[in-house]
């Protein structure tokens, strides 16, 4: 089923249905706004709640507690007015606040007088050798299907990295009855020491009490391997087995299915190919939208809400939603805003919600050689470019991602550097003795999804339009 | 690599992968079936012909590129299977055309 938007003109338009997008959306069209929102998946929830609408895993305790909220806030959606399209890929957003959007095979345009973007997080590259085979996969695609289809890791399956996902996702795969046969944590020992600081806000937040019992949950059950310092993929067109070195100690196990995992980042495709800034995050590693305490981004109009505006977790992104749609309500219908919570209370649950994430990000912080790969590691999956292969450009001149795509093609593959980015961008400020700044990011452009030449040939254009690009 | 939980109490859809009828679940996405399927689903890149497996599953790395009734480069891991739907593992670079 296809469905175009209503209306050519919205006062808000939010991107993405994930805790931020669905919190803001909802805010937004309750306050009366006209309010858009549009979403790439088949239903509501965004990752963290992914299938929450349609989710075969009904019995409430496999999937835990905090995945259900999610219902409460789609509800809330459904019961604000605000329009919904799933199955809309987004691929362009300029200065102007103009969309473009693919439905269908078709592209509709819309134009907003406040865009939220609620894009999200993706997981961080985990480039070691071997990452390419099949069998090798994000835990985040495995806790996708085991959401959306109740599939669960049935051959011999190992977990390696880390962070608080990795714990979760292998709690659920038992609760499903799944086969977890060892998980190689990647976390690093000094990691516990400079946390050390950080451990108060951390022990009384809500994750720590949760974070511990599914810690034990897990280790009940499963051989845990930790201070894991190299880890490899190998197998012949297909994972065959995983070799690691753990507390100095080198093993090879047969493998099936290898679930990799050490952290989300933002995604930050859309935003960056609208102008917005942002900066090198030196506690997250990766590149944070530049914000106000709203949530505005450099770009007028434009703010941006939940893990893509910094990895905060599900909490915060559903507060960062309804601060960003507060902002949007007081600068378009400022009488109505005196009607939602006041921002100095979103602010307090905001901080609330934050809470401990300092903790987390130093004691989770990827260690050096699980992001910035050598030799044949591949860095760039879709044009199959190595470690070596950007070396020796830069060697040769190459300097920065955007040199770096006229040597070699890094991320101009359908993926669009999503899963090369960060580590591209480290790599070569290695190689270069520069920071992560300094080297800078792909210059991100519109489309920012691949659209087919047909789809953008058959969009409606006027005589002018013609005129301006035709000869004669 | 992965099978499906006696939590799945959904109802069936037919689909086919490369002319053969294989068994999904509604609500299925099209990378999900045909990971549950058992069946050698391993598309080759266009760069090299190197095999691969969706990755991601989220809409974000395009290893799970699949020709779908007759429509190449599709990211199946976005598209719900419909009953009779007709998919092919893509091997190589997407065909002009199609």
């Amino acid at each position: 089923m296809t469905v175009a938007p209503k209306r050519e003109d919205y006062d808000v338009v939010v991107i993405g249905a994930g805790p931020a997008g669905l919190a803001a959306a909802a805010t937004s069209a309750e306050a009366g706004l006209s309010t858009l929102l549009l979403d790439e998946n088949v239903g509501p929830g965004g990752q963290v709640f992914r299938a929450i609408s349609s989710t075969p895993v009904t019995e409430r305790n496999l999937l835990g507690a905090d995945y259900w909220g999610g219902a409460d806030l789609v509800k809330s959606l459904g019961a604000s007015g605000a329009e919904v399209i799933h199955r809309a890929t987004v691929w362009s957003l300029d200065r102007n606040l103009d969309l473009a959007v693919s439905i269908g095979g078709a592209s509709a345009f819309v134009k907003a007088k406040r865009v939220i973007l609620a894009t999200g997080a993706l997981e961080r590259p985990f480039p070691i050798p071997g990452w390419t085979l099949p069998g090798v996969m994000t835990a985040g695609a495995a806790q996708t299907m085991l959401k959306s289809s109740a599939l669960v890791p049935d051959g011999r399956t190992v977990i390696a990295g880390q962070g608080p996902l990795l714990w979760l996702l292998a709690a659920q795969i038992l609760r499903l009855g799944g086969r977890i046969d060892r998980i190689l944590d990647t976390t690093e020992r000094g990691n516990y020491f400079a946390a050390l600081p950080h451990a108060f806000a951390f022990l009384t937040s809500p994750y720590f009490a949760k974070g511990l019992s599914m810690m034990r949950e897990v280790k009940a059950k499963v051989q845990v391997v930790s201070g894991v310092t190299e880890l490899a993929a190998s197998g012949d067109g297909q994972l065959a087995s995983v070799s690691y070195v753990g507390g100095g100690k080198r093993e090879t196990i047969p493998a099936d299915l290898l679930l990799l995992h050490q952290g989300v980042v933002p995604n930050v495709n859309l935003a960056m190919s609208a102008g917005v800034e942002h900066r090198w995050d030196d506690l997250q590693l990766c590149w944070s939208p530049v914000l106000d305490a709203s949530g505005n981004s450099s770009v007028p109009g434009i703010a941006i809400a939940g893990d893509g505006a910094g990895i905060g977790g599900a909490n915060a992104a559903v507060v960062r939603g309804r601060i960003a749609a507060r902002a949007a309500v007081e600068s378009l219908a400022p009488a109505v805003a005196a009607r939602l919570p006041a921002m100095a209370t979103l602010r307090a649950d905001l901080a609330k919600a934050e809470r401990g994430r300092v903790f987390l990000d130093t004691l989770f912080r990827p260690a050096p050689q699980f992001r910035i790969p050598s030799g044949d590691t591949i860095v760039c999956r879709c044009e199959e470019v190595t470690a070596k292969d950007v070396l020796d450009s830069v060697a040769i001149g190459a300097t920065g991602p955007n040199q770096l795509k006229a040597y070699r093609r890094t991320g101009m593959g359908p993926c669009q550097g999503r899963l090369c980015g960060l580590t591209v961008t480290e790599l070569m400020a290695q190689a270069r003795a520069k920071t992560p700044q300094e080297i800078g990011y792909y210059r991100l452009r519109a489309p920012v999804k691949p659209i087919t030449l047909a789809e953008l040939a058959s969009v409606p254009k006027s005589e002018a339009d013609v005129k301006a690009v035709v000869r004669g | 690599m992965f099978r499906r939980s006696e939590q799945d109490k959904r109802p069936q859809v037919q689909i086919f992968v490369d002319g053969v009828a294989v068994a999904a679940r509604q609500g299925d996405t099209v990378s999900a079936a045909l990971l549950a399927s058992g069946q050698d689903a391993r598309r080759s890149t266009a760069v090299s012909g190197a095999p691969r497996l969706p990755y991601c599953m989220m809409g974000v790395c395009f290893d799970c590129l699949v020709t779908i009734d007759g429509v190449g480069n599709r990211q199946g891991c976005l598209v719900p299977v419909a009953d009779g739907m007709q998919i092919e593992v893509q091997k190589g670079k997407r065909e002009i055309g199609r």
